[in-house]
This record gives C-alpha cells, sequence and structure tokens, in this order.
C-alpha cells in the first residue's frame, strides 16, 4: 500500500515544486467542476489563464489586482514567519482604506497634490492602528489573535458601512450609501495614460526588495523568525517575543492598510460599501502559495489576480457565478497544504506486512 | 412587559445556533483539534439544508443535509490535518475561505428562493401562561434540543468510559495510544461529529432562525462559537451560558433600535463582534487559568510512530 515516510530532512526541490503541483491540481478540479456544470472547459481555462495575459490592457488590470494583493502578502509574510496569527488583514484594509478616504475628502479643488502623500500615509497608520488593537489584546490580556484579528474585520466593515450611510454619505448622491468622489489632485499617479496601472505597482515592487532585505539581510528580520521557528531559543539569545509581536502585526497591518489606500485614491476613487473585496483574505493564500518568500508572492498575488479576472469574466462572458473566483481560491489552498505533505515525507509502495 | 417575552425567546433562539457550532467545536478541541473552518462548514451546511427544504419541503432532511455538508468538510480537514499532519489553523482556514466561496458559488440560485411556510411550534398549556409563555414554550425543537443535548454531553464526557478516552486523547495522545487507543481514528471521528454539530447549527440558521439564503449569512457567527470554546473553559454547561449571553446581545441591538435609542444601527451590529473580543481578552487575562482548563495537547499533530 501507499505509505508516507518521513524524509531525514526537508526536501528542497518539493517545496518549491508543491506550489505547482498544487496549482496542476486546481485545475483539474477545476475542469471537472466546469464538466458537471455543462461548461467548456477548455472557454473556462482560457478565461482564467489566457484572457488576462492577452493584450497590454489585460495585462495592466491583472497588475492592478495584483498590487492589493501583494502589498498585503508582504506584511502577513513577515507575521507569519513569526508565527503571529494575523487573519484579519481586510479589516486593516478596510480601516487603511477608510482613513485615507477620509484624508481624501479633505482636499477641495486649491488642494495641491501633496496631499496623496497625506492620503497614503493616512492609509497606513489606519491600518497600523487597528492592527494594534490585535497587538495590544494579545500583549497584555494574552486574547488570541486570531479570533480578534477576525472579529475585527467585521468591525471594520461596521465601522465603513457608518460612515457611508452616515456622516460621510455624498449628500449629492441621490442618497446612495457612498462618499463624495474624491478630488482629482488624491489620485494616486498612473504609470501610464490608457492603462489604470498606478505608482501602487512600484510601491508593491519596492516592497518586495524591502522584505527580502529586511527578512534575509537583517539582525531584526532574523530575530523576528527565530521568535517565529524555535521561541525558547529566541528566548535564550534574547530576542524580545513581545517585541517580534508588535513588530509583525504593525508591519502587516500598515501593509494591509497602504493596500486600502492605494485601492480606495487609486481604482475607487471615493468611499463605498464595496471597498472590502476580500483582498485581506486572499493575500493569506497568496502568502502561503508563495511560500512566505517575497520573491515568490509576486508569482502567487498574479495567479490570484488572474483567479479573479477570470471570476469576472466567467460570470459575463460564461453566464457563472463570479464567486466561482472563491472556489478556485480555497481549492489551491487545500491542494497546496496536501501537497506540502511532500516536503517532509516522500510516498513509498509497500507490501503490507507486520 | 411582552417585548422582554419577546427578547427572551429571540436570545434562545440565537443562543442555539451559537451553542450547536460551539458544543461541536467542544467535542473536536476536548480531542485535541482545533478547527477553524466552523465559518466555512457552517455556510456550506446553511446552503445545503436550505436546498434540500426548497426541494423537499421537509426540514428534517434539511438538517440531515446540513449535517452531511458539515461532516463532510469536517472529513476533508481530518483526512489532510490527522491523516496527512497538516498544520491545523491554516488547514482550518483553508476550510472557511473555500466554504465562503463554495457557499456564495452554490447559492447563487436559491438567493429569490423562498422556503415552504414555516411550522409554527408551541407546547400545549405551557404556552398559554402569560409572560413564560412567548418566553420559553414557544420554540423550536431544537432549542429544547440542545439543552438535553448539553445534559448528554457532560454524563458522556465525564461519566463515561469512551468520553474519558476522548478527553486523554486531547490532554495526552502519547499516553492514550500506549495503552492501545487509535488516537487519530478517535481525533477523526470527533472531527466529523464536531463538523456534524456545526452542519446543523448552519442549517438551523437557514432553515429555522433566518429562513432565507444570502450570501454569507452565518456572518461571523462560526468564529463566535470558536471563542465561546476559550470562553467557557471547555465546560459544556458554561458554552449553553455563554452561547445565550452572545445571543442575548445579538438580539439587544434590535431591542435597541425598538426602543427608538439613537444609536446608528450600524454600530449595534457591529456590538457582538466586540462583546466578542472584549470578553475573550477579559478571559485570557490570566494565562495559569486557561492553561489549567485547556486540553494539553490542543492543537498539536500527533504521530504514533514518533
Amino acid at each position: 500500500m501507499l505509505q508516507l515516510e518521513r524524509r531525514p530532512q526537508a526536501s528542497g526541490f518539493w517545496r518549491y515544486a508543491s506550489p505547482v503541483l498544487a496549482l496542476l491540481l486546481t485545475v483539474l478540479i477545476g475542469i471537472g467542476l466546469f464538466v458537471i456544470l455543462g461548461k467548456d472547459p477548455l472557454r473556462g481555462l482560457q478565461m482564467f489563464f489566457w484572457e488576462p495575459l492577452k493584450s497590454a490592457y489585460a495585462l495592466g488590470e491583472l497588475m492592478v489586482k495584483a498590487t492589493p494583493l501583494l502589498v498585503i502578502a508582504l506584511g502577513l509574510a513577515v507575521c507569519y514567519r513569526s508565527n503571529v496569527w494575523n487573519i484579519g488583514a481586510e479589516g486593516q484594509f478596510v480601516i487603511g482604506a477608510v482613513a485615507a478616504g477620509g484624508v481624501a475628502l479633505l482636499a477641495d479643488k486649491e488642494t495641491g497634490r501633496w496631499i496623496v502623500v497625506a492620503v497614503v500615509l493616512a492609509g497606513v497608520a489606519g491600518g497600523m492602528a487597528w492592527a494594534s488593537i490585535t497587538a495590544w489584546l494579545k500583549d497584555r490580556f494574552h486574547a488570541n489573535e486570531i479570533l480578534v484579528s477576525l472579529m475585527l474585520v467585521y468591525v471594520a466593515d461596521m465601522v465603513l458601512s457608518y460612515l457611508v450611510y452616515g456622516p460621510w454619505k455624498d449628500p449629492a448622491g441621490y442618497n446612495f450609501p457612498q462618499s463624495k468622489t474624491f478630488e482629482a489632485a488624491t489620485q494616486i499617479p498612473r504609470l501610464m495614460s490608457g492603462s489604470r496601472v498606478s505608482v501602487g505597482l512600484l510601491i508593491a515592487l519596492a516592497g518586495v526588495a524591502l522584505a527580502w532585505v529586511f527578512l534575509f539581510r537583517t539582525r531584526a528580520g532574523f530575530a523576528q523568525q527565530v521568535g517565529g521557528l524555535a521561541p525558547a531559543a529566541a528566548r535564550y539569545a534574547g530576542f524580545s517575543s513581545r517585541k517580534a509581536l508588535w513588530v509583525a502585526l504593525l508591519t502587516s497591518g500598515g501593509a494591509a492598510g497602504l493596500a486600502g489606500a492605494l485601492e480606495v485614491a487609486g481604482p475607487l476613487g471615493q468611499l463605498t460599501p464595496y471597498v472590502p473585496a476580500g483582498y485581506g483574505f486572499a493575500a493569506i493564500i497568496v502568502a502561503y502559495v508563495g511560500r512566505l518568500h517575497p520573491v515568490g508572492m509576486v508569482f502567487s498575488a498574479i495567479l490570484m489576480s488572474m483567479f479573479y479576472i477570470g471570476g469576472e469574466l466567467a460570470q459575463s462572458r460564461m453566464g457563472l457565478p463570479k464567486s466561482i473566483t472563491g472556489v478556485f481560491q480555497g481549492l489551491l489552498l487545500f491542494s497546496l497544504l496536501a501537497c506540502d505533505t511532500l516536503v517532509a515525507y516522500r510516498l513509498r509502495w509497500r507490501s503490507r506486512r507486520m | 412587559m411582552e417585548p422582554y417575552a419577546l427578547l427572551v425567546a429571540a436570545t434562545l433562539n440565537a443562543g442555539t445556533v451559537l451553542a450547536l457550532a460551539a458544543l461541536g467545536l467542544l467535542i473536536n478541541e476536548k480531542a485535541g483539534i482545533v478547527n477553524l473552518g466552523a465559518e466555512g462548514m457552517m455556510l456550506c451546511a446553511a446552503i445545503a439544508g436550505f436546498a434540500t427544504v426548497v426541494h423537499t419541503g421537509s426540514d428534517l432532511l434539511g438538517f440531515a443535509a446540513g449535517m452531511a455538508a458539515g461532516a463532510l468538510l469536517a472529513g476533508i480537514f481530518g483526512l489532510l490535518v490527522i491523516g496527512l499532519g497538516t498544520n491545523q489553523y491554516a488547514t482550518g482556514l483553508a476550510i472557511s475561505l473555500f466554504g465562503v466561496g463554495f457557499s456564495a458559488f452554490a447559492g447563487i440560485s436559491y438567493v429569490q428562493e423562498k422556503l415552504p411556510a414555516r411550522p409554527h411550534f408551541e407546547i400545549p398549556f405551557l404556552s398559554d401562561i402569560p409572560w413564560l409563555g412567548p418566553a420559553l414554550f414557544k420554540q423550536h425543537p431544537l432549542v429544547y434540543g440542545v439543552v438535553a443535548f448539553v445534559l448528554a454531553l457532560m454524563w458522556f464526557l465525564y461519566r463515561t468510559r469512551t468520553g474519558l478516552v476522548l478527553r486523554s486523547v486531547g490532554e495526552s495522545p502519547e499516553s492514550a495510544h500506549a495503552l492501545g487507543y487509535s488516537v487519530r481514528r478517535i481525533r477523526f471521528v470527533a472531527v466529523l461529529v464536531g463538523g456534524a454539530l456545526c452542519g446543523l447549527s448552519g442549517a438551523y440558521i437557514s432553515v429555522v432562525y433566518t429562513p432565507l439564503w444570502v450570501e454569507g449569512m452565518v456572518a461571523g457567527k462560526g468564529w463566535i462559537a470558536l471563542a465561546l470554546t476559550t470562553f467557557a473553559t471547555w465546560r459544556p454547561a458554561r458554552i449553553l451560558l455563554g452561547a445565550y449571553l452572545f445571543g442575548g446581545v445579538t438580539m439587544l441591538q434590535f431591542h435597541l433600535q425598538g426602543l427608538g435609542v439613537q444609536v446608528s444601527s450600524q454600530l449595534l451590529t457591529a456590538l457582538p463582534y466586540v462583546a466578542t473580543i472584549v470578553v475573550l481578552a477579559l478571559i485570557s487575562r490570566n494565562p495559569a487559568w486557561i492553561r489549567i482548563n485547556m486540553p494539553a495537547s490542543l492543537g498539536k499533530p500527533f504521530h504514533p510512530s514518533s
């Protein structure tokens, strides 16, 4: 029978091959799903893996969606490598967007272009502030960060909805729950005309470099990860676990808030109840599929962005619900977890004997 | 006085939803397994139950479908976590993310559907008592069922041999293994039972509690149920108490709105989540207290060979 046998040491090959195998598995299950639904599987695959790549404009849209995913995932990678389970990035994203939107709403026709910087910084601060609630409750009261950060997602959604239904509602907006459209001066600058790709993409790529240097070339980054891998060793080395907790949550909260600011002052241009688009949750998958490695996450963010765009196309062109994106995202994470078994174990055929 | 009777009735109803799921998670955690997939299992069960009632008209079949859906997802979780030794947090999270997506996907054609006329329950004679009647005796049978289940679970966990074995698997799997019990099999059964209970809770939401299907309608109740096991320091009776407490907080928002309290409805909706956070912080304040009560091997994988 097929048996699992522990490898003497983790397989370097499977560490990177496992996400690829997981993607293949997801595609196979996806083909099955299309067949069950009576849709042409080839056309389905085309929506997800070819349409988002086929023109310069499509590639731009791919980057527009990959940017927030990558920014959030970079922060989460620092968090998860420190063994801090922040799963409320969605909430930090929303509060970042709210804070950024609040600053953007202060602008008027005369406001200079400098306001963009304030908008972005407000986003970062908002995300950090929201994450620091989780950090403080964990630090001071030992409250489980998984549950607290997740509960705060619902609270953040309510804060946003309170504002857009109440004090920040556009008086000239026909009573729709949305803020005024932000002034042009608050817009995140775009890289080129004819595409929605903005400076956000450059910020995300700079974040990749920054995260790589921090994690693999600084003492602080090393201390952060030792605390995650071997808490006892970290204590012995004198690395503070409290500091690691705060660094992890402030980094991931700040990153999520930054993504929220880039989104609300970029493609969205106003606050609506639809600001939360699930990027904070999808970024968890991005982080894992990218092996918590800054460069790996570039690829997984693009992949996840393809899932989003593919889902939208499958809805408009094949009459499938857009939520198919969520199904594929979940399947990918499942397959990855299963395939990761091959990192620590090998499969062996053995005749059954006692 | 009548509004208060209805508030009590609504509290018991809302508490039942939370209690069913939290008791299922308690059984998991007593065996040493944390399943963060509660939210996803409940959502899939909610749509499975709802769709079944739409097609068959039978609430009982709806509950059965919900339990099956919950157990099925829990089975996948169990295979990964117990069979392949994957990380419990990450795998549970995967169940939740998948469940949110899959239920939205599967439920798309049921958004406008209506259930057949909802049955009305009342206990003869008792329901005629003024105040107490409408408060306590006009509930769905499961509201009473969950109380009976708590008593049965207490007896099972603390008064039977099988219950002792289950707890030993969560406290010290090595000892249970040495005594010849199959730790992994027991854990797998516990995971399935827990999933079925979360499923029952999910189906109760879409069939009885708010009889319709809306995307994401479980709205964090799975996560609140997870927090309840800590809040109750892993005791069945306290879970029931906690569930009613949180059910009360959920209902209070409607009551306050009814009284005309000038607070925005969004901030009131946030109340149960804020309450969960506050209670979690208060209960976790003393780490020793948690450590004494928590199953000692909670969240730790077990390999019989090592």
